[in-house]
């Protein structure tokens, strides 16, 4: 069948030895073909100094628009420029059939195979993305004049909680987006106070200034959802007099997948994915949703948590639910739960060796939360730390039997906290004097294991004094 | 790089993308002004007429000096106006 003369795109680089080994081809190649034949170099144009009509690839732009992942890559084209096939690497046999040229590279070695393209260099696909891939990223530029200090840009326009950012360049923002299935423009929700919709890039813009790696996005997305929950109440939270500001705990193999802490120091400093995931969603809140300190922010004293309040839960007991768990996840599931609360109260017990000791001694600290003498006001998270937690297992108990235990040390008698009573005007309404309490309301005391080895400490994170359905309840998102 | 640097704006994009002026005074009854001569011959001149403007509106006024014109002014003088202050006027007429 007579066909038209194919021409060829030949694309290689110089640092690779095959690309090396077949110059001699490339001559050959140039003497049957002519101007048929086009060499595209990669990285030095130097290269292949036997064919002088070699064009430069150095911007990858040819490489990248024909998805090159190995050279020697050998493409035939159709007269369009479009791709007809393709060979890669050095087969003698194959280069000879895919030419027609029945003595190509005679005297070299039957096979080698190639290297990797530039294109596929690490990091340098979003490079490429970003110069000749179609425009995902819809967010306002901001142009820096050439006098600022990028660092010092963010800070003034507004986008810093105080501490420094990470700028979020396009490719930063790309590379963020990269983590995630979901499409750059989707709409993942309303962001109060100002309820301006929310896309997954203005997410991962945020995700980039709080100092997020690209594979702790998902973490990040998922809390957001979370915290646009109806249950959660986020605008409520934001506009709040009280301390409390999202606590963010993570559950499931992604917390071993991506390093989160919840051991040693599980609260504190020092873990780049506690620290930023947390971060970003504080970040979205304050520069998407305009929940700014002073504006719409209206704490009296706030609490350090609102940087970042992020942490995972020490699942290292197989026999001990999970908060995920209790929240009725499984225990392979990635969930990340979000709960309105304030900072840290530390429980110290040194004492107790059996669980009935140990559980009065976590219910009186317990009856601390918001105030001695307000109950059902603010739901609570207890967080037991592994000696604490072994207490419990020597004597038997079950998850399940502290909590019923706590319930039952937290059940008080009306005349013990009316107002008024013990000479104290703060506490519950009168109408209560002949009633019998519970400290919290129904599914408002959480309890999650985290926290080093060493320490027969444990703590409790307070929560908003409008907990509840009238406020905020703890919402959880699996991912 | 050598064009300017681009970041993605991370708001809502609600206000536009340039600095935004501080808000500026409704009044300036009761508010104090500081006046800041640069240190240009004739300054004190010229301020002392805005001094008399000012305080017919029934402003307070705050004199303050650059130690010269050739130079930014010191960090601490900018602090002093800033928690003196509810509105500065920088004399730069020669």
């Amino acid at each position: 069948m007579p066909a038209a003369t194919p021409s060829y795109a030949l694309i290689v680089k110089k640092d690779c030895p095959t690309c090396a080994l077949i110059e001699p081809v490339i001559a050959q190649l140039a003497a049957r073909f002519a101007s048929a034949l086009s060499v595209y170099v990669q990285d030095d144009h130097s290269f292949p100094a036997s064919f002088p009509e070699r064009i430069d690839d150095t911007s990858l732009a040819y490489s990248y628009a024909h998805n090159i992942e190995i050279v020697p890559t050998l493409l035939r084209l159709h007269a369009d420029g479009t791709e007809q096939a393709r060979i890669v690497g050095w087969d003698k046999k194959q280069w000879q059939q895919f030419t027609g040229v029945a003595d190509l590279g005679q005297k070299l070695v039957a096979f080698k195979p190639g290297c990797g393209s530039k294109t596929l260099d690490p990091g340098m696909e979003t490079v490429l993305a970003l110069q000749f891939g179609p425009q995902l990223l819809k967010a306002r530029a901001v142009a820096l004049a050439d006098a600022e200090d990028i660092m010092e840009a963010c800070f003034e326009r507004g986008w810093s909680d105080g501490l420094p950012v990470v700028p979020p360049t396009p490719l930063r923002v790309l590379r963020m987006l990269r983590a995630t299935t979901r499409t750059a423009d989707e709409i993942i929700g309303r962001v109060p106070p100002d309820n301006v919709p929310c896309s997954v890039e203005k997410v991962a813009i945020n995700a980039v200034l709080a100092g997020c790696k690209p594979e702790y996005f998902p973490t990040v997305l998922a809390s957001v959802t979370a915290a646009l929950q109806d249950r959660f109440c986020l605008h409520g939270l934001l506009c709040t007099t009280y301390f409390s500001s999202p606590v963010l705990i993570v559950n499931g193999p992604v917390t071993r997948q991506i390093g989160m802490n919840g051991g040693v120091n599980a609260l504190g400093q020092g873990n780049r994915a506690n620290a930023t995931i947390g971060r970003a969603l504080q970040l979205l809140v304050r520069n998407v949703g305009g929940g700014i300190p002073g504006g719409i922010d209206r704490a009296t004293l706030g609490n350090p948590g609102k940087y970042t309040y992020c942490f995972a839960e020490d699942e290292s007991d197989s026999d001990w639910p999970s908060l995920a768990m209790d929240r009725g996840f499984e225990r392979d599931d990635s969930v990340v739960s979000l709960f309105a609360g304030d900072g840290l109260q530390g429980v110290v017990d040194q004492q107790s060796r059996s669980p009935e000791s140990l559980a009065k001694s976590l219910a009186l600290s317990l009856r601390t939360v918001a105030h001695h003498k307000l109950f059902a006001m603010a739901d609570a998270i207890l967080i037991i730390s592994p000696e604490h937690r072994r207490v419990f297992r020597q004597g038997g108990w079950t998850k399940a039997n502290v909590r019923d235990a706590l319930y039952s040390e937290l059940m008080i008698a009306g005349t013990e906290i009316v107002r008024g009573a013990h000479g104290i005007a703060e506490g519950m309404p009168e109408k209560f004097r002949d009633k019998i309490l519970n400290k919290f309301r129904d599914d408002g005391l959480h309890i999650v294991s985290a926290g080093g080895k060493a320490g027969l400490f444990s703590a409790v994170i307070g929560g908003w004094v409008a907990s509840g359905e009238r406020g905020s309840q703890l919402v959880s998102q699996k991912f | 790089m050598s064009a300017s640097t681009i970041l993605l704006d991370p708001t809502s994009e609600l206000v536009a993308a340039e600095r935004q002026l501080l808000p500026r005074l409704s009044s300036l009854a009761g508010k104090t002004v500081g006046l800041l001569d640069i240190s240009k011959p004739r300054g004190k001149e010229f301020l002392d007429e805005v001094e008399q403007a000012l305080l017919a509106l029934g402003a307070k006024v705050k004199r303050y000096a650059k130690p010269t014109f050739t130079r930014i002014a010191p960090l601490e003088l900018n602090q002093r106006i800033s928690s003196e202050c509810d509105a500065v006027i920088e004399g730069l007429a020669d």
